[in-house]
Order: structure tokens, then C-alpha cells, then sequence
């Protein structure tokens, strides 16, 4: 055809470009709440068929997750290592790159940190061994990228399948470091040794809220504001808009995809690290919260925009916080947080399907 | 260490390395299919963990392990038609679509399994074994290779039916080409997205049945999150095998022992870390994709929802 | 295939035919009111500039798109023609200008595309079938041939075999020729010849008035999605070919009096000894598996001249452009800018001296469709102040010089900050042409700039591209339009597989002597 039109483009979830009027505002916010009540009937109705008030359990999930204030401590802490885990994930995909290994690199940088942490700190100031937790812990994450990262720079390797291959790995290789290398002699629980809670990262104020919280805000703000105001971030937006303008306008493609992976990466394991240090203080044996799969659906339905994704990284918090406390008391397993965020996704998808369309016939 | 070599322990190794390939094996050929097609289906971990559940519930409730492999199929077939639905049909992010199914049918499997067997943890009898007259007789290999349940001797068959299909019939071509170059098969008059979703359907249903495989004959009980990861590996077996359904079966075979390995060596009590051995199959792939990755073609259009007329 | 009633003038059947047909897609009409009757045992002509909206008219007919307004008659009947396969199934087959072939199959699997899924394919039937319909075109197709291996031309035959396989009445070549080598054109119109005499009709899609001139019984102007006129077999018959093409022009330019470019080129002398601005020595790039490699490319351009690369399509003229702006790896062979060897230096590096390319694939690479107009203005700039500053971007000096070249260059969008791909193609142009202009330039190397762009745009990019070359700078003008290259150039290379064949003087005579070296004689 050589009729010039706009290029038809029927992917749902592209990222949220930096512009935007206000009605723009108004209607990705109905874009964005619709798909969340709708999900939420839905995956009511799958409460009700297990014969679960829908009502009393989002009810007890508000309570606990978000009211209580033993609840809402609970949910600002866990949201640290989400928060670097899903800085790391923006810089991938609004880059092109699907990361899909953030679990390997939360693992490793995890062990990393609880290996370095209670060994450091004998004979560092607590801060200076934190601090060198922290770089560990980012490097070795780091590290772990680096052979997806060569192999789609240089060979063209499809990421998705190295960085999942890589997290299979990762997670397999954390448990032999907990095992073989870093067991704690003085229990018979296949663990790390334990980081002492005074030495950990400080709480805020009066709660118990790890200060992890303030670090995984500044990390996912900075992310944000680096790939929207600078030209490094801007840079990798173009590759990932249009691998071939890239190349076009001279920018070193191969490079700034190991970049992105590195970056990416060492978010992944400073969540790692943030969650040790901050929270756990050792690593068990098999230890795998997956957190990094949850955060993706987060990720996306922020639209790959640094401060929505704090908003949903919240929600998230008060899901898994609130549900874990409803698989006590209600019995209803915390894997309900699962099905409610993947029905939002996939709603959030439909929706926008309907106003692609909806749009476009709106202009013919 | 002694016995670790016996005839019976090599055996029992070999009869594991058949049972945890096959789960693989199917949908390693299911995902085959999708990916020959041009979709890239993430969602098959999805689509193995239903199939398991259902494969499952329709065993215990039926009595009948046949009728759980057909309720585990068409459990798989129905996550891949809301998949067909939505990212061939609607041309919606297949990867974003295909986590969203993994991560719900995960956590929905894990619900409905908490309100239905959390209590009891039924299990299912040991299915029945069909040896294959004078081969299963062989020593050491006969009771390892011959000596399966038939969905095993019926998975190793789909690897042929699959090479005829690719090679000899219009599917194949079909499939090729809505990969390759889906509008050339759209002005050679076939529609592209029925094609693709003939292959997402097919995907859905292996992958169901191979996850029913996996709870009914492999566990015998369902556990949540029972798949652990397979479908994952169906996805990279696929990318290795790329066209080929043969090197799928290999594929499968090598995780197989690796991962059957791991179940041995605990029985034989050696003290290291299965981890260790689980490594094994993914640096083996890691490292083939570092010597021959520049020769992984994939379909060309891979990924791309089918829009006709559009550039 | 039927056998044409005996060819009457006039009085042959009409197989299909298009009432008022009209096709709107969002923010242009690419098909206004065409009405059009293809017949039996002609080859029918379309003939039309780019976007004109001749493809367009072909994918209605071959079913990929419908119209908005109008119908479609098939043997008189009107019937909606809803999918390819329909399409097919009433004998309208179609060659596509973009090859509908899968790379990775053979040919044989390719013809075989398309029979029920459940069957096993029926290659000896096809063999015996392909044999006897070579036999009488005089082709020759290997069958086993993978068709990433096969030559453009040999992959067109394979597509009108397959047209012919499907018992096609009407054949539609939709411009079969951009790709062809002189003698592939020649060997293209003898079987449309053969074609028609068997009781085939044949739409013929082309921009080259030579070819519509030479191969149609009938002939139909497009211009700007409008039928503008049709010369009938009678008179095609009646007239020579240089008359026909007078009238052509006329349809698809106005009358010559009114041809808005209408201007004596003022004969610029380059004295021998000025320095050479840009001067490219020996440039060689290997050939891969789907282009073709340069050999040995040398030339000069003065400050100030424009030379011309004149060919067809797919010559080797993108990789000389990519050569010359450093997104293609040479093998050998130097380029210098101002005296100054630009070898070794990636794409931003000979930007930032002052080499600047215009790329012909505008939505491809050249912009980033989901980005705002202003920053596609700077994509070539990312991280250069005053936009930048230590890396970081300031966006108030980016939207102020952004509206500063929306003025001066003309762009018609809503805002700075609409998506670009949102923007009619002329615009896109605008920017695309702004960017490169940006300070510091030296040389442009404008790679088809008028391509698929409506009429007015057209002369205002060649404004353009003029006063570049009045400002000083040296000008490469890359162009299948020989008619623009003649318009424009001090200079005209005409370049054939992937090496200048001649170079001649655009005075007097270069039409002649560009077209003998264009199909492969001495100039």
C-alpha cells in the first residue's frame, strides 16, 4: 500500500508516552479503574463459587493489609524490594527487553547480601558493610545478566528464553550457595547465617517499617525521572520504540542493551539485598517468593510510568500483606492475589483493545 | 555408593527420565506448533497447570485416568482459545497476555485445590503400565523404555505424526508460512488467523494433557504449582528444536534424566545438593545457545499479531 | 481459461468491473469515484504516481481491503469481494509489488499454499500442471528451489505461475517492474502478450509511461485517488508511442503550460578544478542474501551540485546511502567530506561532521511513530546541547526550537506534541528534512525524498533539496523518478547492480543518454 496512514498498532500496554493533556488524564484513569472493578466482580464471583463472601474478603484484605496499622506497616515494608524489583523491570521494557529473569536476580543478589552482611559486619561499621552488601549484591545481579545481554546484543538471541533460562539457573544456583557455601553451622535449618536485627537497616521513626521502603522510592523515582528527562533514558526509549531508528540516528544499539540489562539487573538483586538487609536477614534453603513475576503484571499495568507503578506496587503490597493474613483467618490461600492482579491485566488488555478501537473509528 | 550402578537402580533412573520427559515432550511439541505458527505462547505454563488440576479432578472424581487426560486436554485447549482469543484474534501483547494466564491459572489451580483437597491430599492408584510384548523383556532396558503407561508410547508417537505434518501435508505448509510470511498465506486465500489459532488450540490441548500426564502418572496427586516451571521449558525446547520435533524428543529426554537424576541420587543417598543436578540440562542449553545462537532463526514474524492489509 | 471472443475492438467482455468506487481511510480518500472496466484479452494499464492510489484500487480487487463507496461487478454481476480467498476463487489473481512468497519454503510448497489443511499436497499434479503452463509462456521454474535463493524476476514468474495455476481470468501485476533488469521487463511484457492471447485480462500497475506506452491496449490515469482519463485500444493503435506519451503527461501532469515546475535549469558550470566536497573513492560493501553489494563506487560532488543517482529500484542505491551515513559496514574504499576521511566513523560521528542522510523509509527508521513531533526533530541529536544539558534534557529550549522549525519548515500538525506517526506523510517529510538540515551540514545524501508524497509536497521537497545545493553544500539526489532527477540535477550516475555504470552531464540529451545507460547500453 502506499497510502499514508497512521501506522496501524494493535499492541495493548505500549508505554505511556511523557506527554499527556488532562482530558488524556481523565480517561486513563476510567482506563485504568474499570479494568480493576471489573476484575474484582470476576474474581468475586470466584470467591462466591468457593463459597467465600466476595464482600468479607476484600473487606478483611482493606483491614489488614491497609487499615490496621500493624497491616499497613507490614505493606510499606514489603513494598522495598517490589519497588526496586519493578524499577528494574521499567528500564527493560520501556528498552525493548524482556527481563523476564527478575527472580534468578533477586535470588543471587539475596545470597549475595546474606553471605557479605553477617560476615562484614564483624569487623566493618555496620553502614560500610551494609553499603558493601548492597554493591555485592548489585554485581553479582548484574553479573548474571550479562550472558543474555551479550547473546541478544551480538547475536540476536531472543531474551525471553535466556533471561527465563537464566532465572531457572539462578534460583537453582542460590540454593546450592545457601547449602554448600554459606550454610549456617550453628542450626539444622539449611539457612544462611543470620544478619542480627540491630544490625540491619535502620526502621523509620517509631515503626516497624524498614527503611528499605525510602531506598526502593528514591530507586524507582530516579528510574523514572532518568529514562523521561535524560537523554541516556531517552535513548533507550528509542530502542525500544524502533530498534532501526536507533541504529538510523547512530546510537550504539549492542551497548546500551547491555546497559539496560546491567541496570535492570542490579535492581533485581538490590531487591534482593534490600529485602535481606532489611527484612529476612538470612536466606533459607529453597527460598523463593517470586516476586519478581507478581511485579511484571504491576509494571504493565502502570504502563511502564515510574510513579503509577509506585500506586500499583502499593496495591500489590496490600494484596499479599492483607491475603496472606485472610489465608490465616479466612482460609481463603494467598494465591488469590494471583488470579484478582492477572484478571486485572488481562481486563486492562480487553479495555484497551475496546478504546484502540474504539479511537480509531472515531477518526474515519 | 554400591549399587549406585545396578541394574535396577539404572533402570528405575531410565523409567524416571521417560516419566518427567513426557510432560516436557508434549509441550515442548505443543509450543513447537504455536511458535512454527508465528505466536509465542507464554501462557503454556498456564495451560499445563489447568490441564493438570482438571486432568486430575476428572480422574479422582471419575475413576477413570482416560477421562482425566481428555478433561486435562480440553482443560489446556480452553485456557489457549481465551489466549487464541485475545492475542491472535485481538492482536493483544502476547507475552503480557501469556503471563496474566500463567500467573492466574497458577494461583486459581493453587484456590480451588485449597477448598477441594487441602484436607484430604487424595492420590490417585499407580496407573496402569502397558508393556510392549518381547522389548519390554529386554533386561534393563525393557522395564525403563517399555514398560510406560500409553500416553507414553502415545506422546513419542505425536513426534512422528508431527514430522508428517510439518513435511507432508498443507498444515505444515500453512503453519510455515502464517510464521514465516503470514501474508502471503493470507493472498494464497487461508486465513491466517484460523491457522494460528488451529496451532494455539493444539498447543493448549498437548500442553493440558501433559500436565494431566504429570499429576495423574508422574505425581499421582495434585499439588499446587505442580508444573514447577515446565512449560517454561517446553517454550526453550521449542526455541532449541526449532522446527524439528525430533530434537524436541532429545530435548525432553536430556531434561528428563537430569531431573530424574535428582530423584536418584536422593534415593541413593548421596549427599549433594539436587540443585546441583537441576542445573545441569539449563547450562547445557545455555551453553548450546552461546555456540550456535546466532543460527537460531525463529519465524520471522514471531510475536506479531496478523493484520491484514497493514504494513 | 476461456478463449476470448474473437477481439473486436471494444467489444471484448467485460470480467470485472468498478462502479464509482470509492475508498476513505482515516484522513485521506485513497480511491475517489473510480470507475473502471477490465476486460477479457487486454492488458489494462493503471498508471499513476506514487499514491496515486493504484495499490490501493489493487487491494480492493484482490480482496484485502473494501471499498467505502461504489461496487464491484464480476461478469456483470455485482459481488462484494470479502477476502482473498474469494478473490481467488472468482479467477482475480494478483502479483503483489512487495513478493508474497515464503522465504523459507520451496517453490513448489509455495504454488501448493493455499489447497484444504487436511490433505496431503498434490506435487505430482503440480509438476505435471507446472510444466505444461511453462511450456507455453516458455518459462522455466525449478521447483525445488528454496525461494530465499531465487531472483526477484524468478520469484515473479513463480507468482504469475501460481496466478495461472489458479485458473485465473484476470491476472493483476501490481508493479511488476521496480525490480526488474531491463531485459526481465522486456522478457515481462512478451508473456503478458502471450497472456492476453490466450483470453487472460491483465492489470498492469506501473508509474513508468515507457512501459504503459509500450505493453497496454488500454490505458488509465490515476492521479491523487481520481480516474483523471483512459485512452482506448482504437487509439492507442491510432497514434505513435511519443504521441501517447505526450498524452499521458498531460493526464498526469496538466498541460505543460501549467506544470508548476516549468523552468529553464539554468546550465551551473563547475569549474574542473573546485575542491570536491564530498569525494567517495573504490566504495565496496559485500553482498548478502537479500541485497545486492557495491562495487567499486567512485564520484565527486562539488559545493553546490546536485548529482543524480538514476536506476531501478533495488540496484544497490539504499546501501550506498547507508554506506555514505555509516549504518552499513564497507569492505573497502574511502569517503572523504571537505578533505577530511570520514572512514571508520560511525553514523553519529559523520553526522556530527557534517554528513547528513535522508533516509526513504520514513516510518520504518526514520522516526519513532509513538514519539512527540518535537523530539523526532532531535533523534539524531540525543544528548547534544543546548537540548541536553550534562544529559539531562531541557525541555523548554527542545519545544522552542521544535516550533521554530514547525514554522519555518511548514509542518501542519495539531501540536509539538502530537505523535508523529499521526502526521500525513508529506509532513513526516518536513521533519524527517528539517532534522538533517540541522547545523553543521555540509553534504546530504537525499534517498528517494519525493517518494509516496501528493503532489504539493512533492514540489516543495524539491524546493528543498534545491535551495540545499544553492546554499553550497554538496547534494547526492537518489531517485527512481528519472523525471525528477532530470529536473533537478548538474549531474546524473546511473547505477545498475550495485555499481555506476556511467555518469552524464544533465544538459540537452541526458534523457536519452541516462535512459541508454539505464537499460545497458552505452551512453
Amino acid at each position: 500500500m502506499s497510502v499514508e496512514t497512521t501506522p496501524a498498532s494493535a499492541t495493548a500496554l505500549e508505554p505511556s508516552l511523557p506527554e499527556g493533556g488532562r482530558g488524556d488524564l481523565v480517561r486513563r484513569l476510567v482506563m485504568t479503574l474499570g479494568p480493576i472493578l471489573a476484575a474484582l466482580v470476576i474474581a468475586g464471583c470466584i470467591l462466591l463459587a468457593v463459597g467465600v463472601n466476595p464482600l468479607t474478603y476484600y473487606g478483611f484484605v482493606i483491614e489488614r493489609g491497609l487499615l490496621s496499622p500493624l497491616g499497613v506497616q507490614q505493606t510499606l515494608t514489603r513494598m522495598a524490594p517490589l519497588l526496586f524489583l519493578a524499577a528494574g523491570l521499567i528500564v527493560a521494557f520501556r528498552a525493548g527487553m524482556w527481563n523476564l529473569g527478575g527472580d534468578g536476580q533477586f535470588l543471587l543478589g539475596a545470597v549475595s547480601a546474606a553471605a557479605a552482611g553477617p560476615f562484614l559486619v564483624q569487623f566493618l561499621p555496620v553502614w560500610l558493610a551494609l553499603v558493601c552488601a548492597f554493591l555485592l549484591a548489585t554485581a553479582v545481579a548484574m553479573l548474571w545478566s550479562l550472558l543474555p545481554a551479550l547473546l541478544r546484543a551480538y547475536q540476536g538471541v531472543n531474551e525471553i528464553i535466556t533471561t527465563l533460562m537464566m532465572t531457572f539457573l539462578g534460583t537453582s544456583l542460590a540454593n546450592v550457595l545457601v547449602k554448600l557455601a554459606f550454610l549456617d553451622p550453628s542450626t539444622t535449618v539449611p539457612q544462611t547465617r543470620t544478619l542480627p536485627v540491630e544490625d540491619r537497616l535502620p526502621r523509620l521513626f517509631d515503626t516497624t517499617i524498614s527503611s528499605g521502603l525510602v531506598l526502593g522510592l528514591v530507586a524507582i523515582v530516579a528510574v523514572h525521572l532518568m529514562m523521561t528527562r535524560t537523554a541516556f533514558g531517552l535513548k533507550l526509549q528509542v530502542v525500544g520504540a524502533n530498534p532501526r531508528a536507533a541504529v538510523h540516528s547512530g546510537l550504539g544499539v549492542p551497548t546500551l542493551t547491555i546497559a539496560v540489562f546491567a541496570i535492570s539487573a542490579g535492581l533485581a538483586g538490590l531487591a534482593g539485598a534490600v529485602d535481606i538487609l532489611g527484612v529476612q536477614g538470612n536466606v533459607r534453603a529453597d527460598w523463593n517468593p517470586a516476586y519478581a513475576m507478581a511485579v511484571i503484571p504491576m509494571v504493565f499495568l502502570a504502563r511502564m510510568n515510574g510513579f503509577a507503578a509506585i500506586g500499583f506496587v502499593f496495591l500489590l503490597s496490600v494484596l499479599s500483606i492483607g491475603g496472606e493474613s485472610a489465608a490465616r483467618r479466612l482460609g481463603v490461600p494467598h494465591h488469590f492475589t494471583l488470579v484478582l492482579v492477572s484478571i486485572v491485566l488481562i481486563m486492562l488488555a480487553v479495555a484497551e483493545y475496546i478504546d484502540h478501537h474504539f479511537i480509531k473509528t472515531r477518526r474515519v | 555408593m554400591t549399587g549406585l550402578f545396578s541394574e535396577v537402580f539404572l533402570a528405575a533412573l531410565l523409567f524416571g527420565a521417560v516419566t518427567a520427559a513426557v510432560p516436557l515432550l508434549l509441550a515442548g511439541l505443543g509450543e513447537q506448533m504455536s511458535e512454527k505458527a508465528g505466536v509465542l505462547n507464554i501462557g503454556i505454563e498456564g495451560m499445563m497447570i489447568f490441564g493438570a488440576y482438571l486432568g486430575f479432578v476428572g480422574a479422582y472424581y471419575s475413576g477413570s485416568l482416560w477421562l482425566g487426560f481428555l478433561v486435562g486436554a480440553l482443560g489446556g485447549m480452553a485456557v489457549a482459545a481465551v489466549m487464541a482469543l485475545l492475542c491472535v484474534r485481538l492482536g493483544l501483547n502476547q507475552i503480557v497476555i501469556g503471563i496474566a494466564l500463567t500467573l492466574g491459572l497458577e494461583g486459581l489451580t493453587a484456590l480451588l485445590h485449597h477448598f477441594q483437597f487441602s484436607r484430604s491430599y487424595p492420590r490417585l492408584p499407580a496407573a496402569d503400565k502397558t508393556p510392549i510384548p518381547l522389548l519390554a523383556d529386554i533386561p534393563v532396558l525393557g522395564p525403563a523404555l517399555f514398560q510406560h503407561h500409553l500416553v507414553v508410547y502415545f506422546a513419542v508417537a505425536l513426534v512422528f505424526v508431527m514430522i508428517c505434518i510439518y513435511r507432508r501435508t498443507q498444515l505444515g505448509l500453512n503453519l510455515q508460512a502464517a510464521g514465516d510470511k503470514p501474508a502471503a498465506l493470507d493472498v494464497a486465500g487461508i486465513d491466517v488467523i484460523r491457522t494460528r489459532t488451529i496451532a494455539v488450540l493444539t498447543t493448549g490441548a498437548l500442553a493440558g494433557l501433559g500436565g494431566a500426564y504429570l499429576a495423574n502418572v508422574g505425581a499421582g496427586i495434585f499439588i499446587p504449582f505442580i508444573t514447577n516451571g515446565a512449560g517454561f521449558l517446553g517454550i526453550v525446547l521449542a526455541m532449541l528444536a526449532r522446527g524439528r520435533p525430533l530434537w524436541v524428543l532429545f530435548g525432553a529426554l536430556l531434561f528428563g534424566v537430569c531431573l530424574s537424576l535428582t530423584t536418584a541420587m536422593q534415593v541413593a543417598g548421596i549427599n549433594m545438593p539436587t540443585d546441583v543436578i537441576q542445573m545441569l540440562p539449563f547450562l547445557a542449553v545455555m551453553i548450546m545457545l552461546v555456540l550456535f545462537g546466532r543460527k537460531a532463526s525463529l519465524p520471522a514474524a514471531l510475536g506479531l499479531p496478523y493484520e491484514r492489509g497493514a504494513r | 481459461m476461456t478463449n476470448a471472443s474473437s477481439s473486436q475492438a471494444g467489444g471484448k467482455p467485460e470480467i470485472v468491473t468498478l462502479e464509482r468506487v470509492t475508498k476513505r481511510f482515516p484522513g485521506i480518500v485513497a480511491n475517489n469515484a473510480v470507475d473502471l472496466s477490465i476486460r477479457a484479452g487486454e492488458v489494462h494499464v493503471l498508471l499513476g504516481e506514487n499514491g496515486a492510489g493504484k495499490s490501493t484500487l489493487i487491494g480492493m480487487l484482490s480482496g484485502l481491503q473494501q471499498p467505502s463507496e461504489g461496487r464491484i461487478l464480476v461478469d456483470g454481476v455485482p459481488t462484494p469481494i470479502t477476502s482473498p480467498r474469494q478473490a481467488l476463487a472468482l479467477g482475480i489473481g494478483t502479483v503483489f509489488q512487495h513478493m508474497m512468497l515464503v522465504p523459507t519454503l520451496t517453490v513448489a510448497e509455495n504454488l501448493l499454499l493455499g489447497g484444504p489443511w487436511w490433505q496431503r499436497p498434490k506435487s505430482e499434479e503440480l509438476a505435471t500442471r507446472v510444466a505444461e503452463i511453462s511450456r507455453t509462456l516458455g518459462i522455466t521454474v525449478n521447483l525445488h528451489a528454496k525461494v530465499s535463493d531465487l531472483s526477484l524476476g524468478e520469484q515473479q514468474q513463480v507468482e504469475i505461475l501460481r496466478a495461472l495455476l489458479r485458473n485465473s481470468r484476470l491476472l493483476i501485476l501490481d508493479e511488476s517492474t521496480s525490480m526488474l533488469t531491463p531485459k526481465g521487463i522486456d522478457d515481462l511484457g512478451a508473456l503478458m502478450r502471450r497472456l492476453v492471447e490466450q483470453g487472460l485480462a491483465i492489470v498492469f500497475i506501473t508509474h513508468k509511461l515507457k512501459e504503459a506506452a509500450a505493453f497496454g491496449d488500454r490505458i488509465s490515469v490515476l492521479k491523487l485517488g481520481r480516474k483523471v482519463g483512459e485512452i482506448s485500444p482504437q487509439r492507442l493503435r491510432a497514434r505513435s508511442e511519443n504521441e501517447i506519451i505526450v498524452e499521458i503527461v498531460e493526464l498526469m501532469f496538466g498541460r505543460k503550460e501549467n506544470d508548476p515546475e516549468e523552468q529553464d535549469r539554468v546550465a551551473r558550470a563547475f569549474p574542473v578544478e573546485t575542491t570536491p566536497l564530498l569525494e567517495v573513492r573504490d566504495l565496496a560493501v559485500p553482498a548478502t542474501a537479500t541485497a545486492p553489494g557495491l562495487a567499486s563506487i567512485s564520484f565527486d560532488i562539488r559545493p553546490g551540485e546536485l548529482l543524480g543517482i538514476a536506476g531501478i529500484d533495488g540496484n544497490g542505491q539504499k546501501q550506498l546511502a547507508e554506506a555514505l551515513a555509516g549504518q552499513l559496514a564497507t569492505s573497502g574504499g574511502m569517503v572523504r567530506l571537505a578533505g577530511e576521511s570520514l572512514n571508520g566513523l560511525g553514523v553519529g560521528e559523520r553526522r556530527e561532521k557534517g554528513l547528513r542522510y535522508l533516509t526513504d523509509d520514513r516510518l520504518g527508521e526514520g522516526t519513532v511513530g509513538t514519539f512527540p513531533v518535537s523530539i523526532n526533530f532531535f533523534l539524531k541529536q540525543i544528548g547534544t546541547s543546548p537540548f541536553w544539558r550534562k544529559g539531562v534534557e531541557q525541555r523548554q529550549e527542545i519545544d522552542r526550537r521544535a516550533g521554530e522549525l514547525v514554522r519555518e519548515y511548514d509542518v501542519r500538525t495539531p501540536s509539538i506534541k502530537t505523535p508523529i506517526g499521526r502526521l500525513s506523510g508529506g509532513n513526516i517529510q518536513k521533519i524527517l528534512i528539517a532534522r538533517e538540515l540541522a547545523e553543521g551540514v555540509k553534504a546530504v545524501v537525499f534517498n528517494k525524498p519525493t517518494y509516496g508524497l501528493d503532489l504539493a509536497n512533492t514540489l516543495a521537497t524539491r524546493q528543498r533539496v534545491r535551495e540545499v545545493a544553492a546554499r553550497g553544500m554538496a547534494v547526492l539526489l537518489i531517485s527512481t523518478d528519472l523525471e525528477e532527477l532530470l529536473s533537478m540535477c548538474d549531474r546524473i550516475a546511473v547505477m545498475s547492480g550495485g555499481a555506476l555504470v556511467g555518469t552524464v552531464e544533465n544538459s540537452g540529451d541526458a534523457r536519452t543518454k541516462v535512459g541508454r545507460l539505464m537499460i545497458g547500453l552505452a551512453a
